[in-house]
């Protein structure tokens, strides 16, 4: 009896063991190390040597552009995409017909797990010199810049990221009771007060799972500020890699990464606290 | 509404229609098709640069999803036997791994193998019998880590998700019938979660092939394809990056087609 005991014990350690191992030594303790690095000074050199200070977190301000850009591009591109999907998943859900609605959802997702890189690229091509502003030279419009603006990294983000934001969306209107619009409707309820009393409220789950997984995402979006803000739109993506393998201040930069890390879980924990207030429904999981 | 859904779709795949179409220019110039070529293709698959590049990315990918499979799978199997409170600490350390941005993922594995290449390194060398001591250093092994970390938690939660609605009947039946706990996995676990374990393997393999920001970080002197493409895109938009666009795009469209077909494989029948 104790032997088999054991026995299992020991089957349960070796499953979870090297999961454990990979999670202790790529996440946990990476995590302590920028946490100490953090409240460090930068040598020299360049890097990192020992100390107990606070300056760097109070240094933050100096990279105050980057934080303002994301803190502001975040949540409006977030808001863009929401704007975007919500009829798209309404369309997808409730309107489109039954033998289109795997396809059409397939190709929503289809874009999303390609390369965010490639994706990003197309876009500096239709943007850029040869792109859309050649086709308005060809008509007339001459010098009209488009790529490297705060506006196509938006375009950028919205594009990079609408289909993480109807996915969610179409599965909570899609579990929706139907019953629930024709009881409205007989009830003498106008569309509009349908759509805003009945759909609209049972989406919201949907609505805050793809808004809060956006935010997070474009906290830490490095790609799209790059390439389509060409050097002029900060996030605090660049900010990090500038810091890390350009000017080598790994304590500054550990700092703002730390801080990065608390801001997602904020947006996380806020996220969740609306959706279960909002609906006190559970919030949809994607995976 | 139709209209509105329409022109989001044509959104969506305009600007990849375009990159595709200019792949096959025959021309120099991005703003006029002169005609159909597949010169481009030639031009990117003799560049040596691009096809190191290209077989690093398969090598890294290869391994750390097959790495993130086998200890992905072994964790939810483990998963679903341990206490509710270790369950929620290891679900929280995984989601922590799918959440926290990849930029910090990327600059906090630096950070911590550079601390450890310094006191390993040393040491290595001072035990060392002759001159030539091993060096610990960024590049597969980092990058391949790093992937696979995230990748891992993915397939954790994907098997997991399917174990959850295993029919329990059968696997005690199985024992009922006196099948060992092997022939039970063999026999009745293991065919019920594979088309999960080869969507999680091959999502998992997408997102290392595709990953720039981590392996931005922990590449060292090591080029993966993302990396490569990114430097040329720096350098200017040329028709061979279009070409090389396409390629990934079409591989990775078929990785996930595949993916989403695993998934959706019904319980094989008795």
């Amino acid at each position: 009896m104790h032997g088999s005991r054991l026995r299992k014990n020991l089957l349960t350690a070796m499953l979870l063991g090297p999961a454990t191992a990979w999670l202790v030594v790529f996440l946990v303790l990476p995590f302590i190390a920028i946490a100490v690095f953090s409240v460090g000074e930068r040598a020299p050199e360049g890097g990192y040597q020992a100390a107990f200070t606070f300056a760097q977190y109070a240094n933050l301000p100096a990279r105050a552009t980057a934080f303002w850009n994301t803190m502001v591009l975040a949540p409006v591109g977030a808001l863009a995409c929401l704007l975007v999907a919500y009829p798209v998943a309404y369309y997808l859900a409730l309107k489109a017909p039954q033998r289109w609605r795997l396809i059409l959802l397939a190709l929503v997702v289809i874009p999303f797990w390609t390369s965010l890189l490639m994706r990003t690229y197309a876009w500096m091509y239709v943007l850029g010199g040869r792109g859309i502003p050649a086709l308005l030279a060809f008509v007339g419009i001459e010098d009209v810049r488009l790529i490297n603006t705060p506006g196509a990294v938006l375009l950028g983000i919205v594009y990079g990221y609408l289909p993480l934001m109807i996915l969610p969306i179409y599965v909570s209107l899609e579990r929706l009771d139907r019953r629930l619009l024709e009881a409205s409707a007989d009830l003498g309820a106008t569309p509009i007060s349908t759509f805003l009393g009945v759909t609209l409220k049972l989406s919201l789950p949907g609505v805050m799972t793809g808004f809060s997984l956006v935010m997070i995402l474009l906290l830490g979006e490095y790609l799209i500020p790059t390439l389509l803000g060409g050097g002029k739109v900060f996030f605090i993506g660049n900010a990090l890699v500038d810091l890390f393998l350009q000017s080598r201040n790994w304590p500054f930069g550990s700092a703002i990464a730390i801080t990065l890390v608390l801001v997602s879980v904020v947006v996380l924990i806020a996220a969740n606290r609306i959706s279960t207030r909002v609906s006190g429904a559970r919030r949809v999981d994607l995976i | 509404m139709r209209a509105f859904v329409i022109a989001v779709f044509a959104f969506l795949y305009l600007p990849i229609a375009l990159v595709v179409l200019f792949s096959f220019n025959a021309g120099h110039h991005a703003s006029e098709f002169t005609g159909f070529s597949v010169q481009w293709y030639g031009k990117a698959l003799a560049n040596p640069f691009l096809v190191e590049a290209l077989k690093n990315s398969l090598f890294i990918a290869t391994t750390s999803a097959s790495l993130a499979a086998l200890c992905g799978t072994a964790a939810a199997l483990g998963l679903a036997r341990v206490s509710v409170r270790t369950r929620a600490v290891f679900d929280a350390l995984l989601g922590a791994a799918i959440v926290v941005p990849g930029v910090v993922i990327g600059i906090s594995t630096l950070v911590a193998l550079v601390q450890l290449f310094g006191v390993v390194n040393p040491f290595l060398a001072s035990i060392w019998p002759d001159d030539q001591p091993p060096r610990l250093a960024l590049g597969y092994g980092s990058i391949i880590a790093a992937h696979g970390l995230f990748s891992m938690a993915l397939v954790t939660m994907i098997v997991g998700t399917r174990l959850g609605s295993l029919d329990r009947n059968l696997v005690e039946a199985s024992s009922d019938l006196y099948a060992t706990p092997l022939t039970t996995f063999r026999s009745i676990v293991l065919p019920q979660i594979l088309p999960a374990v080869v969507a999680g393997f091959l999502l998992a393999f997408t997102f290392s092939f595709d990953d720039f920001i981590v392996a931005f970080f922990v590449a060292g002197a090591q080029t993966t394809l993302p990396i490569y493409v990114f430097a040329s895109i720096r350098r200017g938009v040329t028709p061979e990056i279009n070409a090389i666009a396409t390629i990934v795009l079409v591989a990775s469209v078929l990785l996930v087609v595949l993916a989403q077909w695993q998934l959706r494989q019904r319980k094989p029948s008795n």
